[in-house]
């Protein structure tokens, strides 16, 4: 068992090293070369993590302690990871699913410069390794080195093609709004630290600690640490950054945007579920945003024609329904749904990039159409996971987000209501854009047509490993009402206790029964709906208030970036030129006018210096016999 | 006779010297003027001497306080140096510029 332990350093670490060598050797090394160690590194990742799960699941947890990270007077922090059935499921989840990513990525960005090639598995490398470190992290402190680290990834990956510059304002945009959200975070972390005076989990996340902590207390810091999870995970208000994010290479967008980086708030209200089940307001604004979240970006996504748009916003949806399943102290199911997700989501995005490969560059589906027969595979995986997020049984999406509804039916009608229509927009807007893109007439130019083609091997090979996982990821979480014994909860109750849902057994059925019944016509739906897609020119009202995302960008930029604007503006007029610059300045004016008319002493007359001796005289005459 | 007067006129002197050598434009003019005002010193330092030596004490005591008759020498020689030295200057600046204006002679500026 310490064996394990004493090798878990090499689970971060490894990445480290790839993002060294292939950072610093980036313009010696091949392409395949680079390639080989970027993707080597995470599957050595990956196979110690398999090894750390197994020894979690035989119950063996514990801290493992590096050094003191700081040492200051009544302040200690460790460097040390916390191996418990939560991190050891995230760890899998991260490197799986990114060595997946790493190898697509070898065939995807194989147009690339040699050194950009390098470059670009060094950022993610390097990605991978804040990631690690978030989730392993022992105490609040290692887990915002690693939010920090992935924020910052994100930018350098968004801004890969740094030569455009509406991509590197994207870049620009999505660190920015992070950053909003960290101050909450770092806020959160003062005030924990200053009533309970420690950052480390197995201290601050026990029952002891809040009987320390009052009721304000606990609400703040709750919703502070909210504040930084909506900011990494694109809830409202700061999602915006998410669909812009979409400027990056595709295989980015899979692994940070849809499976990892994004799930960095969930993971963080999951670890401190404690703090959370005990702040009854903070719980009710959880739900609140991730519903509201939910809603608006499906209604979005409904009238997206970028393939990628489409995916950002329904991942900005499915978030939103995670945060959904925290705000219902359904900790469990948020973190399955983040499993399944990301099992599916980057699926979608992997496979959206094989088609965006094969129609040489092309991202809107207006002009593409019948692809199927072109590239099966990708159809196919394609379709598997469409069919996982809309929640047809049978596919992993089905339990997770049945839990999830189950969840919201317990807490409030209304909320599952609007829940479940938002399962029904998911459902269709999925199937609008499998249809659209792959049945029906090619609608591109002929070049386009001749050009198309299955991805090749090291594209499709994690298609097909990912959509197995799609079918199949599912089947830890099967519920008690169907038989199963619900493994996953089982697995993560050291860390997650369970709640048990007050909603009996018949009721479960027939809310599965009634979602599966309302997916399925939604599907039909969109089938009659988007059969024979023509390019239609009416834009009523509401499709163009969708179709222009709610204008919320155009909110965002009227209510806070032109008044910052104009404050900064104003600054640099008056307190920068006038003040500043006026009082430098000023000195030397003031110097320079002085010499000059000190300067008018020297007369060279005699008589004047024969004077001035005289009154020297005087003076000394003075001060000698009446002042001393 | 009575010191005031003595003082009074040591003062006059003085004064008249100071204001001669801030006053006037002919270099030598304000040599004596120097002249004057130094005479004047030494005329109260005499004066002073007397006074002392004419007091009670003074004559109870076997020293006799007159050191000050002696310091008006002093002052007599040094005033003598410096004026030869002093002339010899203003007469190499004749040769230079032929004119002994203080006005004139302004090469100190700057």
């Amino acid at each position: 068992m310490s064996n394990t332990f004493n090798l878990v350093w090499l689970i971060p670490a490894l990445p480290l090293l790839g993002f060294l060598v292939n950072g610093l050797g980036r313009k010696s090394l091949g392409k395949s070369a680079s390639g080989f160690i970027g993707s080597a590194v995470v599957l050595g990742s990956f196979i110690f993590s398999i090894m750390t799960f197994m020894e979690v699941r035989q119950g063996h947890t514990g801290v493992v302690h590096f050094f003191d990270f700081l040492n200051v007077s009544g302040l200690k922090v460790a460097f040390s990871f916390q191996i418990d059935q939560l991190s050891s499921l995230f760890l899998l989840i991260i490197t799986g699913v990114g060595f997946l990513i790493h190898v697509y990525s070898t065939a995807y960005m194989h147009d690339e410069e040699g050194k950009d090639f390098a470059k670009y598995f060094a950022y993610l490398n390097l990605f991978v390794f804040s990631m690690l470190l978030l989730v392993m992290g022992g105490n609040y402190l290692i887990l915002f080195v690693g939010w920090e680290g992935v924020g910052l990834c994100s930018y350098l990956l968004i801004g890969y093609w740094y030569e455009n510059n509406n991509y590197t304002d994207a870049a620009k945009k999505a660190f920015v709004m992070n950053r909003i959200g960290d101050l909450g975070f770092l806020l959160a972390l003062f005030w924990l630290i200053g009533k309970t005076g420690s950052m480390e989990y197995g201290q601050v996340l026990q029952t002891a600690t809040l009987s320390k902590l009052t009721a304000f207390d606990i609400t703040g810091i709750t919703l502070l640490m909210f504040v930084g999870a909506t900011g990494k995970s694109a809830q409202i208000p700061l999602f915006t950054w998410l669909p812009d994010a979409m400027a990056g290479p595709t295989p980015v967008s899979a692994l940070i945007h849809a499976a990892t980086m994004v799930t960095a708030g969930i993971y963080l209200i999951a670890r401190s579920n404690i703090l959370f089940s005990s702040a009854i307001i903070t719980q009710q604004v959880i739900t609140i945003v991730g519903l509201a979240t939910a809603f608006l970006a499906a209604s979005i996504a409904l009238k997206q024609n970028d393939i990628k748009k489409v995916l950002a916003y329904s991942t900005v949806s499915q978030l939103g329904f995670m945060f959904l399943a925290l705000g219902t102290g359904n900790y469990v199911a948020a973190v399955f749904h983040v499993m399944t997700h990301a099992f599916f989501k980057a699926l979608m995005f992997l496979g959206s990039g094989s088609v965006i490969h094969a129609m040489s560059g092309e991202q809107d589906i207006r002009n593409m159409g019948g692809l199927h027969k072109h590239m099966k595979i990708t159809s196919i995986t394609f379709l598997i996971g469409c069919l996982a997020i809309s929640g047809i049984p049978g596919f992993s999406g089905f339990f997770s987000k049945d839990e999830i509804l189950a969840g919201a039916f317990g807490y409030n009608t209304i909320v599952y209501a609007v829940a479940l229509f938002t399962a029904l927009m998911t459902a269709f807007y999925m199937f609008r854009l499998y249809i659209v893109t792959f049945t029906g007439k090619f609608r591109g130019t002929h070049d386009q047509e001749h050009h198309l083609h299955e991805s090749p091997k090291a594209m499709t090979i994690p298609l097909i490993i990912l959509a197995i996982l799609s079918i199949i990821g599912g089947y830890i979480g099967i519920p008690e009402v169907l038989g199963g014994h619900h493994q996953l909860a089982a697995y993560l109750s050291p860390v997650i206790p369970q709640i048990h849902h007050h909603l009996s057994h018949e009721t479960e059925l027939i809310l599965m029964g009634l979602s599966t019944l309302l997916v399925v016509c939604s599907i039909t739906f969109a089938w009659i709906r988007f059969r024979n897609f023509k390019i239609n020119h009416n834009h009523n009202s509401l499709a163009s208030f969708l179709e222009n995302k709610w204008y919320i960008d155009e909110l965002y930029q009227f209510a806070v970036v032109k008044p910052i604007q104009k404050a900064s503006s104003l600054f640099q007029l008056f307190l920068e030129n006038r003040i500043i610059d006026g009082s430098v300045n000023g000195v030397g004016k003031l110097v320079n006018y002085g010499s000059r008319q000190l300067r008018l002493l020297q007369s060279g007359q005699v008589g004047a210096y024969v004077l001035l001796m005289v009154i020297g005289m005087l003076i000394l005459f003075v001060i000698q016999f009446f002042v001393s | 006779m009575d010191i005031k007067a003595y003082i009074a006129l040591s003062l006059v002197l003085f004064t008249i010297g100071i204001v001669g050598v801030l006053v006037r434009r002919n270099a030598i003019i304000i040599f004596l003027c120097v002249e004057l005002m130094l005479n004047a010193v030494n005329l109260l330092l005499v004066a002073f001497s007397k006074m002392h030596a004419l007091s009670p004490a003074a004559k109870a005591s076997a020293n006799f306080a007159g050191d000050a008759q002696i310091f008006v020498f002093f002052i007599m020689v040094v005033a003598a140096a410096e004026v030869s030295v002093g002339l010899a200057i203003i007469v190499m600046m004749f040769r230079n510029v032929h004119t002994v204006d203080i006005n004139f002679l302004n090469r100190l500026k700057n």
